[in-house]
């Protein structure tokens, strides 16, 4: 069930926040086991706290959108006396002592966090086999991989374990996951949502986001995440709207662009079907779709995989061993101290990660990759503003391919990042964008996803658009797992 | 761009306070020269008069008035180090 309707019954006291929180808790027993999407699940605590919050509205305490609905969160978003790991050894006791903005403004609504959602260590990865406490399965297919780096949300949305579930995006990681685990995952536009106490990756592309089970949950979960804070000199200082006002049954007359970019020969061709065939249902009802040109987004991959290692690279330096996380105890001297603990620390990714990102702002190769990606960021920016100019929104695959098998990518580092070609740009430029589920394959059942595109600040598009395909298409499957 | 070599990676990995096995040099080196061989194709794109992006919004310097407020106790900031002395971190020698 969506939160929206668990919502309703919780007013008309159908049913008992104890009542929800026991429900999922049973699916968590019964298929984490095959999932692992969870790197911790807050057993205790999620009945504790149920029947707090059904103490609270027996007080007759406000119900609000989200108040007693079980959520999960991703383990690089820090909540307070809770470990979070970033699914990363060299984090593997870390204990926050401070709860992320978005964690206090999901407490504010009394949410019940179901526990921290497993995910590709320091949220680096397309498939959430880079994990340390082990790889996340497809509810749809549990050979089969469930995205990244957001796996752990995803799959836990999908298959029951909970309500809805809070992601971060860097390079598509809500929406690529959310696409393979056919839920809706939502990037709002860089600077909506604050990322204090978000563990960071790439500071100028992070972003955080929710996975729900369909597009009013998603803009109520913008509701209560999105908002300017002190705390993050990049959160923009405006006004909220009422997103769930945007969820309106009309697009007549919506421009939309088709980005023959994001339409190219590395997507599959059944994944072209059913996006095209979703763009066809929103011509008849009314909105004018046309195919366009971006011409430097076939840069984007090479851009991002120069800017996102960089500013990792400088962000996890501070993983060396002597304020918190793990350190090697047998070194003698600092600096040995630092290689150990950082070595041990670190997966391969990650690793291969602050190489390259090393690599490129080190003395003699700064210009040649680190600046010269930020002016080919500047084009990539250009052509989406130029395509705003005439279009409310842009629509393309989320992802090229539905779920591959485990294994299948991981020994080909470029194969597994050409995953991403498709989100890769939003982030580049900063744009709010969302995945929503269209079909299942005709070949293996695994959910597609299309992705709606909105300029800066205009979720109200993205959302309106994604409502309408979303009751147009009107996806309606469940995973195997079931 | 010039191929990557292992002493390329054994460098990086110094800058990086990173130590490899000669197999994990191996692997790198071969996996970073394809990377980086790849994003390289940006060297043909013509940015004489491009800007180099710094924010994706608009965005001006935040400035708050310097009012001491109250800041994480000792205590807790020491929570997480794997080695504390004296209310400080403690390191190994430093070389």
């Amino acid at each position: 069930m969506t939160a929206h309707e668990l919502h309703n019954m919780l007013v008309k006291k159908e049913i008992s926040c104890a009542d929800i929180a026991e429900s999922v808790l049973s699916r968590i027993n019964r298929v984490e086991s095959k999932t692992n999407s969870y790197i911790r699940v807050e057993k205790e605590k999620m009945m504790e706290e149920a029947a707090a919050v059904d103490e609270y509205i027996g007080r007759g305490g406000r119900i609000g959108d989200f108040t007693g609905i079980p959520i999960a969160v991703k383990d690089n978003i820090c909540t307070k006396d809770i470990i979070t790991t970033c699914a990363s050894r060299i984090l593997k006791n870390y204990i926050p002592i401070y709860d992320a903005t978005v964690i206090k403004k999901l407490k504010e609504q009394r949410y019940i966090l179901t526990g921290k959602a497993n995910m590709d260590e320091f949220a680096m990865g397309s498939s959430n086999e880079n994990s340390y406490f082990g790889n996340v399965s497809n509810p749809w297919d549990t050979e089969r991989v469930p995205g990244g780096s957001s796996g752990g949300p995803a799959a836990s949305a999908a298959a029951g374990e909970a309500v809805c579930s809070i992601g971060s995006d860097t390079g598509g990681s809500i929406r690529q996951p959310a696409s393979l685990c056919g839920v809706v995952g939502f990037k709002p536009t860089y600077g909506a949502v604050s990322r204090y106490g978000l563990i960071a990756f790439a500071s100028s592309l992070d972003q955080i986001g929710p996975l729900t089970r369909d597009v009013e949950d998603c803009a109520g979960l913008l509701n209560v995440i999105c908002g300017h804070d002190e705390n993050d000199s990049t959160s923009i200082n405006r006004k909220n709207p009422d997103f769930k006002s945007f969820l309106k049954d009309d697009v007549r007359n919506m421009r939309i662009g088709v980005p023959a970019e994001l339409m190219v020969k590395e997507i599959d061709a059944e994944v072209k079907s059913t996006v095209n065939a979703a763009l066809l249902k929103l011509e008849e009802l009314g909105a004018k779709v046309e195919e366009i040109s971006l011409p430097n987004l076939k840069y984007a991959l090479s851009v991002y995989y120069i800017i996102a290692p960089s500013e990792a690279s400088s962000n996890l330096s501070r993983f060396d061993g002597v304020r918190y996380g793990h350190r090697n105890k047998e070194a003698k001297t600092l600096r040995e101290m630092y290689k150990k603990s950082r070595s041990e620390g670190f997966g391969d990714e990650v690793k291969r990660r602050i190489m390259i990102g090393t690599y490129c702002l080190s003395a003699g190769y700064y210009d040649a990759y680190y600046e010269k990606a930020q002016k080919v960021r500047t084009l990539i920016i250009d052509d989406f503003r130029k395509a705003f100019k005439k279009y409310d929104v842009l629509i393309s695959p989320t992802s090229p391919t539905t779920a591959f098998k485990a294994g299948e990518k991981l020994d080909d580092p470029l194969t597994m990042y050409l995953s991403d070609i498709c989100t890769i740009p939003v982030n580049l430029a900063g744009l709010p964008a969302v995945s929503i589920p269209v079909g299942l394959s005709p070949e293996g059942s695994l959910p597609i996803g299309l992705q709606v595109i909105g300029d800066i600040l205009r979720e109200d598009n993205v959302l309106k658009a994604a409502y309408n395909i979303e009751r147009a298409v009107g996806f309606d499957k469940k995973p195997n797992i079931l | 761009m010039r191929k990557i070599e292992r002493k390329d990676i054994e460098h990086i990995a110094k800058l990086a306070e990173l130590d490899f096995s000669d197999g994990e040099l191996e692997k790198f080196t071969v996996q970073l020269d394809r990377i980086l061989d790849h994003v390289a194709r940006i060297s043909k794109v013509d940015t004489e008069k491009i800007l180099p992006t710094s924010h994706v919004i608009e965005i001006k310097n935040v400035f708050r008035d310097d009012i001491v407020k109250k800041s994480i106790p000792k205590e807790d900031a020491l929570k997480n180090a794997p080695e504390v002395s004296d209310g400080g971190f403690k390191v190994p020698k430093i070389d």
